[in-house]
């Protein structure tokens, strides 16, 4: 396996172990609460569109052009990982709420008891909807990488099989928890994606735009850090800029 | 439809763009850069990198406020 195939396997793994966290969480909520049937049957659905996506989408994004997929795939990624990393180095500098899993899970408790009585034998259509929409809109953006990554290195296998490993490992330990898993270092695997995310949309944006690296693929080797480093350098200019507010626990929503 | 139509436009434009517009529109102008140094034969492969940075910072600065 190479380099770039252990960083596609990696980055899908983390990015896909975030969003079935988030997934499940929601999943728990409605299931605990109103109906596992419905909610279980959501999931189903909503895992069955992701698979169609992916199947559609794989081919015709892998038929174009190497430098045309590039430079387009570079730049999808570049803005979705600059996206991740904003929001990442906003929370670990205390400038945005931390995604907390146990208040998600009440909250999400909360909504399904205020929505009205279950009916016994039917499908009930809340614990469905909301868990359909819940694994539908956090499998997108796990599509998203599984075919932009996959297409770039031409491993879509490689990267559906890293992302069906996280769902499996998330799923399997949700079971064994039967609770939502607020232990997973959250905001530190968002971190890292953000951080693999960008460092590739640079690099396959770069090659895509007709410019070489020095070094050919082995500038991911320096790419990556350094734009970690630049992460963490930012992290604490941030921290030091709201050292008061953050010091009061006013956690300031971006 | 048309309602509809607009609420999916709104969701990709929310999904790919996110919070922070300019930052997309800047990447889009790094890789234009990058493409016409490097169709000028010019030493390009600096320019993406460096832009990420500076849009990275600028919405970090205007997000903090």
């Amino acid at each position: 396996m190479s380099g770039q195939q252990v960083g596609l396997a990696l980055s899908v793994l983390a990015a896909c172990a975030v969003e079935a966290v988030e997934a499940l969480t929601i999943v728990l909520a409605v299931g605990a609460t109103r109906s596992w049937r419905s909610a279980l049957t959501g999931v189903g659905a909503a895992v069955g569109v992701l698979a169609v996506i992916t199947a559609a989408l794989g081919p015709a994004v892998t038929a174009l052009p190497l430098n045309v997929l590039r430079v387009a795939v570079g730049g999808l990624l570049l803005v979705f990982g600059l996206q991740w990393l904003r929001k990442a180095i906003l929370r670990a500098s205390g400038f945005k709420a931390r995604h907390d899993e146990t208040a998600a899970f009440a909250s999400e408790q909360d909504a399904a008891r205020r929505a009205g009585g279950v009916v016994s034998g039917g499908l009930d259509a809340y614990s469905f909807t909301v868990a359909f929409k819940g694994v539908l809109l956090e499998g997108l953006e796990v599509v998203f990488i599984v075919v932009t990554f996959g297409a770039n290195q031409h491993d879509i296998g490689l990267a559906a099989a890293a992302a069906a490993a996280a769902v499996v490992a998330v799923a399997v330990a949700g079971v064994l928890a039967h609770a939502p898993l607020s232990r997973v270092p959250e905001n530190t695997l968002k971190f890292g994606v953000g951080v693999m995310l960008t460092s590739f949309g640079v690099f396959w944006g770069t090659e895509g735009a007709g410019s070489h690296w020095p070094g050919g693929d082995a500038a991911l080797l320096a790419i990556i850090p350094a734009t970690l480093a630049c992460a963490l350098a930012m992290t604490r200019a941030l921290r030091r800029r709201g050292r008061g507010r953050v010091g009061r626990g006013e956690a300031v929503r971006a | 439809m048309i309602t509809r139509v607009r609420a999916f436009g709104a969701f990709v434009w929310d999904f790919v763009v996110g919070d922070d517009w300019r930052t997309a529109v800047g990447v889009v102008v790094a890789l234009g850069v990058t493409a016409l140094a490097a169709g000028a034969g010019a030493t390009a492969w600096w320019i993406v990198p460096v832009c990420t940075v500076g849009l990275l910072a600028a919405s970090l600065w205007r997000a903090a406020g």
